[in-house]
């Protein structure tokens, strides 16, 4: 077992843990934060999704030792008070979510998308949610949830 | 099957000098991780043989990119992120940018680095074909020093390489200076994006005139490993892409990539449309030089 302490939505953690457990289980068993789903497992699909130190990445391909004096940003990070953040607001209204599972992975593709890039075009869209499948809705409603979103300045 | 995460051990010590200690002390014992991307698939799977891994993901020393006049040396922990973020290598090395952005997606490229992409040494990886291409030198590092051999010597045979147990590969040295040179890149995948090569050819080319004065090719997914094709380089050389002679400078390197090569049947594709594909692209790349 390890001892690692991070930040998950800005409030500090000290766990106890195996080393090579993934950071998504420690997400969803150890802080019961089951917003941050699992799909695939093999860092295919983005549905475990969640910013790192800023950074996009699959949390099922990242041990737990190496979040060890991390921040981690999960979907029930990106709310503020109750309040959805514009980017859940634009998916909601613009049908950007239907079954849920890939919409976690989406919405923290989409603010780490803004943040490098606040004015997308259709193909920075594309190429930001490559790594996130969506097995309801197609993807042209979530495009152009994204890109409303940007257009509220939503990063 | 998933494996039990309580059967592994893994460790992050604080700098790359304690991790070469404790490579050089039990040689083997320990498997180096990195972005995970690899690794970490193989654990979801219940595939990963090896129980005791190292941590080097936090080490600063490995994760730089530092050009001089003469080259771009890129850190074996810089990540295809930190690539693709570069102005100097989006300058003088856009194969690379290009083989980057192939590799895997947004939230993989943040975590798999360089020196991961090349020890994990599919013969399908996205990068190799433009390190082959560029000439570059890799430089490999242990508790008893250095060593820098061309890159197109690392690997040996099918997730095979010359890296030893307690070594790490420490980074990758690029050339630069390609003024004048032609630069060709293209990936065949089942589909545009995220989809793993069937085949892959980088090309360097410097004309004068019509007359190939230098050429260097680059291929992922054609034989076991990724491989320079120097016997087609070597067929190629003064020979010209004029109008009258393309035809003829087609089918001489045609001629000589389907002799030198010996391709692989594996579950992307076939050997029969490896090597017809893999004429085309350099029948592609011939012909753009003539243009």
């Amino acid at each position: 077992m390890s001892l690692i302490q991070l930040t998950v939505n800005g409030k500090p953690q000290r766990l106890d843990v195996p080393p090579m457990k993934r950071l998504l289980d420690l997400l969803r068993e150890d802080l019961h934060l089951t917003g941050t789903k699992e799909g695939c497992g093999e860092g295919e699909c983005g549905a475990c999704a969640v910013l790192l130190d800023g950074e996009l990445v699959n949390s099922c391909l990242v041990p737990a030792l190496q979040v060890n004096g991390s921040r981690v940003c999960t979907i029930e990070g990106v709310s503020t008070e109750g309040r959805l953040h514009p980017i859940q607001q634009c998916f909601l209204e613009r049908g950007g979510a239907q079954c849920g599972i890939c919409t976690p992975g989406m919405i923290l593709a989409t603010h780490h998308l803004l943040d490098k890039h606040p004015n997308p075009t259709l193909e920075q869209i594309q190429e930001g949610l490559a790594g996130n499948l969506c097995r309801c809705t197609g993807y042209m409603r979530i495009f152009e949830s994204v890109q409303e979103a940007a257009k509220l300045g939503a990063s | 099957m998933r494996s039990d995460v309580a059967q592994f051990d893994l460790s992050a010590p604080p700098s790359l000098d304690a991790v070469l200690a404790q490579l050089a002390a039990e040689p083997g014992k320990h498997t180096p991780i990195a972005g995970g991307t690899e690794l970490m698939v193989a654990l979801n799977t219940g595939r990963l043989t090896q129980h005791t891994l190292v941590s080097i993901h936090h080490l600063k020393e490995l994760r730089f990119l530092r050009a001089d006049t003469d080259a771009i040396h890129i850190g074996a922990g810089a990540t295809f992120t930190d690539i693709r973020r570069s102005a100097e290598i989006a300058a003088d090395l856009p194969l690379l940018i290009q083989s980057a952005s192939w590799t895997g997606t947004i939230a993989n490229q943040n975590r798999a680095t360089l020196g991961g992409n090349i020890c994990n040494a599919s013969p399908a990886a996205d990068t190799p074909p433009a390190l082959l291409a560029y000439g570059a030198t890799i430089t490999l590092i242990s508790k008893a020093g250095t060593r820098t051999l061309p890159y197109a010597e690392f690997h040996l045979s099918y997730k095979k390489t010359v890296l030893r147990p307690d070594e790490l590969v420490y980074s990758v040295s690029v050339p630069r200076d390609f003024a004048g040179y032609r630069q060709y890149i293209r990936k065949v995948g089942t589909r545009n994006a995220l989809a793993i090569s069937k085949i892959a050819l980088a090309g360097l080319s410097r004309l004068d005139g019509n007359k190939i004065t230098d050429i260097r090719l680059g291929a992922a997914s054609l034989t076991d490993r990724p491989v320079r094709c120097s016997a087609t380089e070597a067929a190629l050389l003064g020979k010209s892409v004029g109008p009258e002679h393309v035809d003829a400078t087609v089918r001489a390197g045609r001629a000589a990539l389907a002799s030198e090569t010996h391709t692989i049947d594996d579950i992307r594709s076939t050997a029969k449309y490896r090597a017809a594909v893999a004429g085309n692209l350099l029948e592609e790349f011939l012909r753009s030089l003539a243009a």
